[in-house]
């Protein structure tokens, strides 16, 4: 594993030329009503009191082509969910290379795996004596589940952002976003219940799950983050090409498609 | 009340390899069994269509669910130990088949030298190249009384391997020829023969063509899909249980499998010194049930058999503060932190690297064992050296960059993709030692779903962990630049463990040897003071040898399995123990 660290300026002052058109792009798109690429999955991040209505039944077209799978499910406050959308977004960005977390769906990932047994940490150890912060070796100690985890810390974000910008983090400048994470990241700010670096490695570990998993689980969409990486999903095997000497690269496909598809 | 149940030959507690070779081979020889097992009786067509990363590489879907239970961990006898929390942490099996359902398929035999490593290395360097706090254990059986049950196993399992150069001779070649060569592992072996290294393919659980066992029981040919190690397999091609023995068990009446039973208990008879069956709970309904038997096995996970053992309060539990007692001594493994190595960044070359399977590999031996002079080094023995393509799924390819790389933004991102595929990692598995200040007791605060306290794991390393680590590091390194690569970077040797007790390498505790002093079983895994008590499987390793563990347990539960035979037939201790002057 990599070490943890920032950016540096010089990709930083890169990404924030993108980011600008990025966050222009996401409002606009919001009000677009899922007339551009992403804009109905986006639609879901802006918090327009009318988009819902307006969207609803207006053109039944739009509607029918809209992802039914993504409405959130764990979050309810959906300034939460912007923050979260926001974050992922800054750890995955949308680059040349290809998307970024937003469009890949990344946020409904994470909301479907906090809603799921992994969010409320049922198949691990949680009874007590809880010792979050005696020790920096022994893993997860936190009597937060996964998914208060990412509540508390979100909000921590908001609440930082607010004290150093009075603005909301959605709201900031990639850079301002960056430095925030960092903060996060290195430790540096108090956390109820837990140390800030395990909630930042809990959002980047799972944003980085929610580009690269099997689609079946809300992000990858259109396993363009397969693509990106030319990695061929789930096949048979690979007793032919095993001995290949240069590299294979398939069209990738799915699990549902592995598994057959249908019923 | 527990519900006591009809008495049976054997009770086998725990179906993973060493539970199912016992199984098989009690069910051969006509015994009336019974088979406990906690987890859910997986077949292999519960991994068919599962081709799923996320699901098992980062949810750890056949992982011991840790709610009920796990196990606490410190380094310091004068510290608080924590639980264990989360499966990230905790990688060991559950269910039917046990770990080796998601065993990578690596296959080893232990060295001569390592079966008599005490002996050996006072006769070859003199007794003060032992540390002071290294509790050092022949382990009371040669390598040539163990070679007729490592041939045993590997027929049962089908090894797919190709003779190491440099290997004691085998009675007979491995059952099926070895796997596949890719560029990558050529590379590998090139950079190894033209630094007058032995490189040779990994003998592999991962069969390269169909192969019928002996018991008459089918395995595949490997298909490399990649969904290896910690998935079960899919095409019926990996050497697991679920493929082996326990069919070959449940072909026979009077062979009885209940799963969902959680033994906590072995009954015990003090008077008479016999174990006279387990008490356990079926998961489901919450029952307890009483089966009664005339020999127990234990055949659990090294934790299981431990945990078992204190909570029943059979023999004596080991004191660090006197050195005495028996049981939690000599508390060892080869900790995901021992694989430490050099890993090779290629900027023109691009491997296929999300095709594998789990033993997909090639490996030195050079530096295992005592085969290489340990006169001007800081420690003792030696391990594999490896190149693996276990395939890796997109999650983890996404980690292959260089250290300079941040692990988040635009830089990650164009990194990541670049070298997803262009990154190779070469490491050193050495083997670990027992110390007098490592070992297992039950925890005073955590407790599990019953109310029983949890196994606590006291361990850290000793000079020896890290000095041999560095020296392996360097060893790699040097094949690593010989393959060319353009960016190279070396682990950087820990100085202490940390909890994190993934890989499943955990072993001893109910250790084996010839004085009963230093070992709780004989070297049929007897225990010395409980005739009818066979503990079977990890738990018996001494120290931990330079391979992984898989094929000594498996030869070690066919050595049992001729034992429970042998002690059902004429009763009485097997072994004579011999008082040494092994104590440290």
């Amino acid at each position: 594993m990599a070490n943890n660290g920032p950016v540096n300026n010089k990709d930083k002052q890169a990404n924030d030329k993108k980011d600008v058109s990025r966050r222009q792009f996401l409002k606009n798109s919001g009000y677009a009503a899922g007339g551009v690429v992403g804009g109905a999955l986006l639609g879901g991040l802006i918090s327009n009191p009318f988009q819902t209505e307006e969207t609803a039944g207006t053109d039944e077209n739009t509607q029918a082509k809209e992802p039914l799978q993504e409405a959130r499910t764990f979050f309810s406050r959906s300034e939460d969910f912007q923050t979260l959308a926001a974050a992922t977004e800054r750890i995955y960005p949308e680059n040349e290379n290809g998307p970024g977390a937003i469009e890949l769906g990344v946020p409904y990932f994470i909301d479907k795996q906090l809603a799921g047994f992994w969010g409320s940490n049922s198949r691990d150890y949680t009874k007590g004596p809880f010792d979050p912060k005696a020790s920096d070796t022994h893993g997860f100690q936190s009597k937060l589940n996964r998914g208060e985890m990412f509540l508390v810390g979100l909000r921590r974000m908001q609440e930082v952002s607010q004290e150093q910008h009075e603005e909301e983090f959605f709201d900031l400048d990639g850079e301002a976003q960056d430095d925030i994470l960092v903060s996060f990241e290195s430790g540096d700010v108090g956390v109820t219940g837990m140390r800030s670096e395990t909630f930042f490695e809990l959002l980047r570990q799972t944003t980085i799950e929610g580009v690269y998993s099997d689609p079946a689980y809300g992000g990858n969409k259109d396993m363009q983050g397969w693509e990106m990486m030319e990695y061929p999903g789930p096949r048979m095997g690979w007793m032919d090409d095993i001995e290949a000497e240069d590299f294979v690269s398939k069209a990738p496909k799915s699990l549902r498609s592995y598994q057959g598809g249908g019923l | 009340m527990a519900k006591k149940l009809d008495k049976v030959d054997v009770v086998i507690v725990g179906v993973g390899w060493a539970g199912g070779i016992v199984s098989a081979e009690m069910a051969k020889a006509g015994k009336k069994v019974v088979a406990l097992e906690r987890g859910e009786h997986k077949k292999r067509s519960d991994y068919i269509g599962v081709k799923d990363e996320l699901r098992f590489d980062n949810r750890y879907q056949i992982m011991q669910d840790l709610s009920g239970e796990t196990i606490t961990s410190r380094n310091n006898i004068d510290e608080t130990a924590l639980p264990v929390r989360t499966r990230t942490n905790m990688q060991v099996g559950t269910d039917l088949g046990g770990g080796s359902v998601h065993w990578a398929g690596a296959t080893y035999r232990y060295w001569p030298y390592e079966f008599e490593i005490r002996s050996q290395t006072i006769d070859r360097y003199g007794e003060d190249k032992i540390p002071e706090d290294m509790n050092l254990q022949d382990w009371g059986i040669t390598y040539e009384e163990m070679e007729k049950y490592y041939d045993k196993w590997e027929k049962t399992a089908g090894i797919s391997g190709e003779q190491d150069p440099l290997a004691p001779e085998r009675e007979n070649p491995w059952p099926t020829p070895p796997l596949k060569e890719t560029p990558g592992l050529k590379l590998f072996k090139e950079a190894a023969k033209n630094l007058d290294l032995h490189p040779f393919q990994i003998a592999a659980g991962n069969l390269s063509e169909q192969y019928e066992n002996p018991d008459g029981q089918t395995i595949n040919a490997c298909m490399y899909c990649s969904f290896c190690t910690r998935h079960g397999c899919d095409f019926g091609a990996k050497s697991d249980p679920l493929q082996t023995v326990i069919p070959t068990a449940l072909e026979h009446d009077n062979y009885e499998l209940r799963t969902r039973a959680y033994v906590r208990r072995v009954l015990y008879d003090d008077d008479n010194k016999k174990a006279t069956g387990v008490m356990y709970v079926d998961e489901r309904t919450g029952e307890e049930f009483e089966q009664p038997a005339d020999v127990v096995v234990l055949s659990g996970f090294a934790f299981t058999n431990n945990r078992l053992l204190m909570l029943s309060d059979i023999g004596e539990q080991y004191d660090p503060e006197t050195r005495e007692g028996i049981i939690g001594r000599n508390f060892n493994g080869q900790y995901n932190s021992a694989f430490n190595g050099s890993k090779g960044f290629f900027e023109d070359k691009k491997f296929n690297l999300y095709m594998g399977a789990g033993a997909l590999g090639a490996a030195v031996n050079d530096y295992a064992a005592d085969n290489f002079d340990h006169a001007d080094l800081d420690f003792i023995g030696g391990g594999a050296i490896e190149l693996r393509q276990y395939g890796f799924g997109a999650i983890s390819s996404s980690n292959n960059v260089p250290k300079d790389t941040p692990s988040w933004g635009a830089q990650y991102k164009e990194d990541s993709l670049h070298y997803a595929y262009r990154t190779l990692q070469i490491w050193y598995s050495p083997l670990a030692m027992s110390y007098w200040h490592n070992y297992l007791d039950l925890d005073p605060t955590y407790k599990d779903e019953y109310g029983d306290p949890l196994l606590r794991a006291t361990y850290k390393f000793g000079d020896q962990e890290r000095n041999i680590a560095k020296f392996g590091v360097e060893r790699c390194h040097e094949i690593m630049e010989e393959m060319g690569a353009d960016i190279i970077e070396d682990d950087e040797v820990p100085e202490e463990f940390d909890h994190s007790f993934t890989g499943g390498h955990y072993t001893g505790g109910v250790v084996m040897g010839d004085d009963p002093e230093t070992s709780a079983v004989n070297n049929y895994l007897q225990m010395w003071d409980v005739d009818n008590l066979f503990v079977v499987g990890g738990s018996a390793f001494p120290q931990f040898g330079g391979h992984h563990p898989t094929p000594t347990i498996g030869a070690l539960a066919y050595r049992a399995a001729e034992g429970i035979e042998k002690y059902m037939d004429d009763g009485g201790q097997l072994a004579e123990a011999k008082r040494q002057t092994q104590k440290a």
